[in-house]
Order: structure tokens, then sequence, then C-alpha cells
């Protein structure tokens, strides 16, 4: 795995708009925000209403999935290509979960939303429909996705990976500081995890660090590149954003995305939780 | 979950002062609003801590905790930034100017 083939710039983007087999698609945290201007012909996908199961915690499942993709018109043979706000957290969660139901060819388009307009580039409100086509995806692929006894048994043995702030990780706080802080579980961290907040592995204008200081980054923090990692957040997404560094950019072997995350392992009766820095 | 409050002004009902610490604000260039820039929220170290995007009337709004913060717009025209101390809970404003 290179950069190349998971992360594609601005300008390549700008360049692509029109190519055929290459689809873009806008996946937000503000949901109406695609509506208020986005990338010509990019398509939406709403990962609340559409990615998530409208009862249980959990994804839609591979049926529902393939029904999603065939009627957003994206074939298994397309480059999809992902961005949206907020240094394409959910963007980046939508590559994993893409990932996770096995599409071949999954890229980032770097620095999101964001970048995209401090570049003052083109987008539009015009309306994007693309002919259905017969998506057929596979089964999960378990092996980038972590469960919650899996999590408390890589307690001490594998790399745990908080990507939440410092705030949240001692438990001071319970949820990101643009978000209001009620919330029922216990504040802290897992223990053994180190802290690396999602956002040291971006640049303020949303694109990625270099794959050398990425590299240094996790190495200094003290992740042990010889083991397995898991890494999770509060809900999934900023992990999944730091899953994408770790696996896709810097190609680091058997690292999984926790999408429980703080909200099921901090309300796990029993569990063990570390307070403080 | 994790959606993106609106960026309005109005706190969200229920939102407890003596408890919460709140930083609102707004995104000004040359005396008028700004909306659409990208406003980040700096510990006292200038770790990164949270961004949100200013509303149409150039509004923008933390939970956070005490502390020395500061907030740093980025927009096409340019960035700004502005510092703000919170001794503890309640309702902080802070004023952010760009190009």
């Amino acid at each position: 795995m290179s950069r190349e083939n998971v992360l594609v710039t601005p300008d390549w983007a700008e360049q692509n708009l029109n190519t055929d087999g290459i689809v873009f698609v806008e996946v937000d945290e503000d949901t109406t925000a695609y509506d208020a201007g986005h990338i010509p012909g990019a398509v939406k996908i709403n990962w609340k209403t559409e990615l998530q199961d409208p009862v249980i915690r959990d994804f839609v499942d591979r049926g529902a999935f393939e029904k999603l993709l065939s009627d957003k018109g994206i074939s298994n043979d397309d480059t999809v290509v992902l961005y949206g706000g907020n240094n394409n957290w959910f963007a980046a969660y939508a590559y994993w979960y893409f990932k996770l139901y096995g599409h071949r060819d999954v890229r980032l388009l770097d620095g999101g939303r964001k970048k995209w307009e401090l570049d003052g580039r083109t987008l539009t409100t015009d309306e994007v429909s693309r002919p259905a086509t017969s998506y057929t995806a596979q089964e999960q692929d378990t092996s980038i996705r972590a469960f919650r006894q899996e999590t408390v048994d890589a307690i001490g043995a594998k790399n745990l990976v908080d990507v939440r702030s410092p705030d949240e990780f001692s438990g001071k706080i319970l949820a990101p500081a643009h978000l209001p802080q009620e919330s029922a579980q216990r504040p802290g961290h897992i223990p053994s995890a180190l802290n690396v907040p999602w956002s040291k592995a971006a640049n303020e204008d949303g694109t990625f660090k270099s794959d050398d200081e990425l590299r240094s980054l996790y190495g200094a923090a003290g992740l042990d590149e010889s083991r397995s990692t898991i890494a999770y957040c509060r809900i999934g997404e900023r992990s999944s954003h730091t899953w994408f560094v770790l696996h896709e950019l810097l190609a680091y072997s058997d690292v999984k995305n926790y999408d429980g995350s703080w909200t099921e392992y901090g309300s796990l009766v029993g569990a063990p939780i570390e307070l403080g820095s | 979950m994790c959606s993106a409050p609106d960026q309005d002004q109005d706190l969200p009902p229920g939102t407890d002062l003596s408890k919460q610490t709140v930083l609102t604000g707004t995104v000004r260039t040359a005396g008028e609003p700004v909306g659409g820039a990208f406003v980040r929220l700096l510990d006292g170290t200038g770790e990164f801590t949270a961004e949100v995007v200013s509303s149409a009337s150039g509004g923008f709004r933390f939970f956070a905790g005490p502390g020395s913060w500061t907030v740093r717009a980025l927009h096409q025209s340019g960035n700004g930034e502005a510092a703000v101390t919170a001794d503890g809970p309640g309702l902080y404003t802070v004023a952010v100017t760009v190009p």
C-alpha cells in the first residue's frame, strides 16, 4: 500500500471530476453541508441514516449496503473518492466501512472539504443523479474491525491507541469540546492505551502529515510496530482517521478499528478503566 | 451521536452554565460577520482541541473547561486568532478577526 493508492490531492480530484469510473462521495458529520454546496458530480452518503442500522447499534448488513451502493450508482469496479467536513472524520469512517465490505479501490481526498474550500475550489448545488448499478459486497472483513472482548483482551498485549483529546483521555471530559458533555458512561481510558489524538496526524488545513512525520509521531508515543494495534475514540469515527494513517498510509500490519469505542467500553460493567494522563 | 451542532449563538436547551464552560463568539472581517470559517480551539499548550465551522452570522461555540484557550479561525481570505481565559464554569465571549 502506498500513499498514491489511497489518498488523492485536490489537484488530482479537480482533474478527474469527469473521469469515467471515478465516483466522488461526500460523507459528512453535518449532513446538510452537501446540500449547501458539494464537489461537482459528487453523491452524498448520510453516515447516520444510511450507514447505521436504524434500531440496533451496528452497521447496515451486507444486503443493505449492496442496495445503498446500487442506488447511489456505484459499481464494484469504480474508484470511490471520499471526502467530507471536519478533517475527513466521517469520510475516513466511510473509507474503513467500504473496506469492511470489501470495496476494492477507495481513496480519501486529502484535506477533505476544508482544504477544498480554503483553496477556493468549485462547489455546486447542482443535483447529481447516477444510473443505478447492481453492487455486490463481500462479507465483513473483521480483520480490520475490533469488538469489545477483543479490546479488553488487548490490554497490555497489543497497542491500544486512544485517539481522543488529552482531556477525554484523562477523564476530565466525556465528549469533544464542540459537543455538549452529557453522557452516561464512565470517563477515562482503557488501561495501557497510548494517547495520540487524531489531530496530531493532520495539518491545520486537514491534510495528512508526511509518512516520516507520522512514523515518528507514533514511534515517539511508544507504539510498538511489531505488535498488533487497536485504535478507538468515542464513537469510532476519529479512530477511523487514525486507522487510515496506521493501516493505509504507514502500512502497519494487523490494525483494527474498535467502532464501539468509549461509548461502549466506558459503559461495560466491570471493565478496567484508568484515569489521568 | 456526533453530528455537528448548529453554531447559532443560542445555547442548546438544558445547558447548565453553573457546570459547563462555554466559549462563544463571532468571526469578523472589517466588522462584518464571516460564515464558513474553520474555527479551531487550541489549549494552553497550543494543542488542537476542537473545530467547528462558523454559522452564516459568523458564530461559533465550544464546550470547553476552565483554562487558557486560543481560538483560531481559518478562512479563504486569511487566518486570525484570539486568546480567552476561562476561570471557571460560565459563558465566555471571544471575538476573532480575519483579514
